[in-house]
This record gives structure tokens, C-alpha cells and sequence, in this order.
């Protein structure tokens, strides 16, 4: 794979940074535990990097490291959803009371 | 499948994010939102199987099958007053999963890597390892299995400083000798670090701090994501990075608190005053009869739920309170502070549990003024939010918080199991107040009785 230019990697994480600024900007306090909870199992996506580590372990440690890597980021990635559904599940039925 | 497609697949999981968090901001649309982070996230872990070599692949399986058997039923079995901490551990294992992912990437790239490559991975490990260790903390405090008072210890500002220096130094350390010793050092001392930075932040601050630390496991994924050269994790963590750190200051503002003040508590915290808490003064409790002549007379009543509704689950049985209240013509609010219960918006999601119209929830701003004209305040298993010491009295743990006003309200009625202050550990004056009463026992056993006793009369 080619290498991501340092630009690249900048302009990425800078269009990152406002967008993630901007689509939580209007957040009423009712929703900042699901939000958070759903943005913490946004990050559980670490499992892909998890994987990518354990699909290249060579040696016996990387490879034992990288095995409860993904339990935890599985663990993270899964369980934060389902949490997060569960939270939101209590306000089905409502006919949504944003504004 | 050709670098082209894998990218291109992994932008997509990157958009089905933004959609993600973009939804959640909403109440009609949080659910699904949620569920489109989940598929983003589900794609992205497919198409990772079909991208280059994969060696391992039963170890990676199984791994996955073990996560999936521990968290399902951790996520599905928890109750609602225990969400908070499920969260915080949540992420604490997030953080642990993305410093290991950085360590075993160091160890095999070896003398291959580059500078870049080296700051960016002791950067993961310093603060996954920070995250890991601070959620821990927090998940103990939460679960009550350690004290939710501040922990402060003398000296203990120049000790977390000095763990601070060193987990700085031996980071330039790495950065400049390499090799996997310094990396472990740097490991366990950010993990010491973590613990001591969430030791001394109090009860109240303790939902502020998870956000952070969320924001900083995010910060984390990024960064392996630099490391991988993984632009779906560059994408995903900075996302969660940014919101994190705005909730972060939305959830610190609707509380009182200053960021920097909560960020910094850790050096700036003084080892608090515990004396006055062995209070021996007469207070007035009733019966639940009592408490139903008043509801009955009442024009208008303003219930005030807190952390002991969510313990007692008497959500169910407020509602039904609040239905009789409305048959005979009484004017019904529920108060919502913004932080009661564990987490911000806690309240919210337990009363929308019990189908309670979203038009009878007040928010702080809306209800405050209202208190003049109340004849009676409910407050169910809350203390700190409505502790007028946050008015009063300067250097206590929660002063400057906004608070709900019940003390304006003509009667006020406090359930409580016992006397034991607040999550934050203050005494509450407006509990020895004449126009109190006090009904002690279990929220949902004392709602049943005052339900009875009012369809009674």
C-alpha cells in the first residue's frame, strides 16, 4: 500500500476534526449519554486496526497481544452498540420531540 | 480486492459515521443513527478479511467470538442505573485494545520505523493506556466499589506532576533510543498516570471525565490509524476525538464547571474538609398519607427525579403518580437537571422508559422560574442537584453548579432511603428546612403507598 503523505494524513484529520465539531454542535443534554455511549462504539472500530496487527504477528507475543486486542475492541465495537440501542429503544414510539 | 476498492469501502464506513453521529444528535433519529454506526463499523470489519494477506485467521475468529460471548450480554443484561459505568468500561477497553495495537505494530516494524511512525505510536500507548486505567477508576467509583469522594493525598499534586514529567521523558526516550523496553516503561507509567489523574475528581465531575476519556480514545484510534496507514481510522477516531471533546465542554457547561478546572482538578485539588458530616438535627418525615393530603390539595407539583429513582426503578410507578395527580386536575411537571442521575440526560432516558409524555419533562431553564408558583416540589432520590450549598457556600465540591430551586416551591417533599448525602458527599440544608418532609424508604414501595393513599382520598 502506498504511504499516505503527511498532507494527506493533515487534511484528513483537520476536515475530520470540524466535521466532528459541527454534527454534535446542536445536541440537546437529553441525548449526551446516548450520543456518547454511540460515539464510544464508533471507536471501537480499532477492531479493523486489531485485526490488520494479528493478521501480520509472526512471533508468539505479538501475536498473544494482538489476540486480546481484538477481544477488547470487539468487546468495545459490539457491546457500545448494543448499549447504545438499548438506551434508545426507550424513546420509540415518541413522536420525536426535537424541535 | 484492490487497494482501490478496500479505501474506498473504508470511506464509505467513514461517511456511515458522520451519518452516525449526525442522528444520534437527534431524538427521532438517534436510533437509527445508531444503528448506521454499527453497520459502518460491521462493514469495515468484513471487507478488512478480503483486503491483502491474513495469517491467523482462526486466532482472529476466535478472538472475535470471545469479545462477542463477553459483550453482548454485558450490554444486554445491565441495568439502566448501571449504564454509566458499562459505558466507561466500555471505553477503558477501546483504549487498552488501541495502545496494544500500537505496541505489537512497534514490535514489528522493529528498526523499520520512522520517527513519525514512533511519536505517533508512544502517543497511542500514553493515552490508550491513560483511558484504560482512568475508566477503570471511574468504573469503580461509579460501581461503587470505591469511595466517590475526591482521593487526595498529601503531596499528591507533586506525585501525579512527577508521574506526568516521567511519562513525558521516557516517551522522548523511546522516540530516541527505540526498542521495547522504554515502550513498556512508558506503558506502565501511563497507566499509573491514568489512575492518579482520576483518583482526585469528585462524584459529580465523574460523568465529565468519562466524555474525556472518550475523546481521547478517539484521539488514540487516529493515531494507530497514522500508524496503520488506515485512512478509516484516521476518519473514525478524529471524529469521535472532535464530538468528544465539544460534549465534553456541553456537558461540563450544563454542569457549572469549568473544563479546565475539571481537567486540571487532578493539581489543584486541596484535601477537602469532612468535618459536619455526623449531623444529628431533627428533621420532619411523614407518612405516605400525609404526603397524599398535601399532592391532594396541590394546584401545582413539580417532580424532581433523581439517581434513586433510577436504583429503585420507580419510573414506572412516578407515572402512574403523576397520571392520578393530572385525573384530579393538578398541574404536573417533571424537573430535569441536566446531570441528574449518573450521566447527563440519565433521567431523560429512564422516564421515556415509562412512556412519560415528552411535553411534561422540563428542562432546568424552563422549570426554575416556576418554583414561586409551585405548592409542591417532589424530589425523588435526588440531593446534589437540589442542594442550595451550591449557592451558598464557595469551596464546596459542588458549588457553582446550576441547581433545580425547589426551595422556592411553598412545600417540599423529599424520598430518601436514608440521610446519607449526595453522590458528591455534601450535606444538604434544605433537608432540615421546616417546609420539608421527609418520607424515607425505597422509592417505588414509598410511590405505591402514596398512590393508594391518594386514590384513597
Amino acid at each position: 500500500m502506498d504511504a499516505l503523505t503527511p498532507i494527506a494524513v493533515i487534511s484528513i484529520f483537520t476536515l475530520s476534526v470540524f466535521v466532528g465539531f459541527e454534527v454534535v454542535s446542536k445536541v440537546s443534554s437529553t441525548l449526551h449519554t446516548p450520543l456518547m455511549s454511540g460515539a464510544n462504539a464508533i471507536h471501537g472500530v480499532i477492531l479493523v486496526g486489531a485485526i490488520i496487527v494479528c493478521s501480520h504477528s509472526d512471533t508468539t507475543l505479538e501475536l498473544t497481544l494482538s489476540v486480546i486486542a481484538i477481544i477488547l475492541a470487539t468487546i468495545n465495537m459490539i457491546g457500545g452498540f448494543v448499549v447504545t440501542d438499548r438506551m434508545l429503544e426507550m424513546f420509540k414510539g415518541k413522536k420525536g420531540g426535537d424541535k | 480486492m484492490s487497494d482501490f476498492v478496500y479505501d474506498l469501502i473504508g470511506l464509505t464506513a467513514g461517511v456511515f459515521f458522520i451519518l452516525a453521529l449526525k442522528g444520534l444528535s437527534h431524538p427521532s433519529t438517534a436510533r437509527r443513527g445508531n444503528l448506521i454506526g454499527a453497520l459502518g463499523a460491521g462493514v469495515a470489519t468484513v471487507v478488512v478479511f478480503f483486503h491483502g494477506e491474513i495469517k491467523n485467521l482462526w486466532w482472529i475468529l476466535g478472538a472475535i467470538a470471545v469479545g462477542t460471548i463477553v459483550g453482548v450480554p454485558a450490554a444486554r443484561k445491565v441495568q439502566m442505573t448501571q449504564m454509566p459505568q458499562l459505558v466507561a468500561l466500555f471505553n477503558g477497553v477501546g483504549g487498552g485494545a488501541a495502545a496494544l495495537v500500537a505496541i505489537v505494530e512497534y514490535l514489528s516494524l522493529g528498526d523499520t520505523a520512522t520517527t513519525a511512525e514512533v511519536i505517533f505510536t508512544v502517543f497511542t500507548v500514553v493515552v490508550g493506556c491513560v483511558s484504560f486505567s482512568g475508566s477503570i477508576v471511574t468504573y469503580l467509583k461509579l460501581q461503587e466499589l470505591m469511595t466517590t469522594r475526591p482521593v487526595v493525598f498529601p503531596g499528591g499534586r507533586f506525585v501525579i506532576a512527577a508521574t506526568l514529567a516521567a511519562v513525558l521523558g521516557s516517551s522522548v526516550w523511546v522516540v530516541l533510543e527505540l526498542g521495547t523496553t522504554p515502550l513498556l516503561v512508558v506503558a506502565g507509567l501511563s497507566l499509573a498516570f491514568g489512575i492518579l489523574f482520576v483518583l482526585p475528581v469528585g462524584g459529580a465531575d465523574v460523568p465529565i471525565v468519562i466524555s474525556l476519556l472518550n475523546a481521547f480514545t478517539g484521539l488514540t484510534v487516529a493515531a494507530s490509524g497514522y500508524v496503520l496507514q488506515s485512512t478509516l481510522l484516521i476518519i473514525a477516531g478524529t471524529l469521535v476525538g472532535a464530538s468528544g471533546t465539544i460534549l465534553t465542554r456541553m456537558m461540563a457547561e450544563a454542569m457549572g464547571r469549568s473544563l479546565f478546572g475539571t481537567l486540571f482538578g487532578a493539581f489543584t485539588a486541596k484535601p477537602q474538609d469532612t468535618s459536619g458530616v455526623a449531623e444529628d438535627r431533627p428533621v420532619r418525615s411523614g407518612s405516605p398519607d400525609d404526603v397524599a393530603i398535601l399532592l391532594n390539595y396541590a394546584r401545582r407539583v413539580v417532580i424532581v427525579p433523581g439517581f434513586g429513582l433510577a436504583v429503585a426503578q420507580a419510573q414506572h410507578t412516578v407515572r402512574e403518580l403523576a397520571d392520578l395527580m393530572i385525573s384530579k386536575g393538578i398541574d404536573v411537571a417533571y424537573g430535569i437537571h441536566p446531570v441528574a442521575g449518573r450521566m447527563p440526560g440519565h433521567m431523560n432516558v429512564l422516564l421515556a422508559e415509562a412512556n412519560v409524555p415528552y411535553d411534561q419533562l422540563a428542562e432546568m431553564e424552563e422549570v426554575n422560574p416556576t418554583f414561586g408558583q409551585t405548592d409542591v416540589a417532589i424530589v425523588i432520590g435526588a440531593n446534589d442537584v437540589v442542594n442550595p450549598a451550591a449557592k451558598t457556600t464557595p469551596g464546596c465540591p459542588i458549588y457553582g453548579m446550576p441547581i433545580l430551586e425547589v426551595s422556592n416551591a411553598a412545600n417540599v417533599i423529599f424520598l430518601k432511603r436514608s440521610m446519607r448525602p449526595g453522590f458528591a458527599g455534601i450535606e444538604n440544608e434544605l433537608l432540615y428546612d421546616p417546609k420539608t418532609m421527609l418520607l424515607f424508604g425505597d422509592a417505588k414501595a414509598s410511590l405505591t403507598k402514596v398512590v393508594s393513599a391518594l386514590k384513597a382520598l
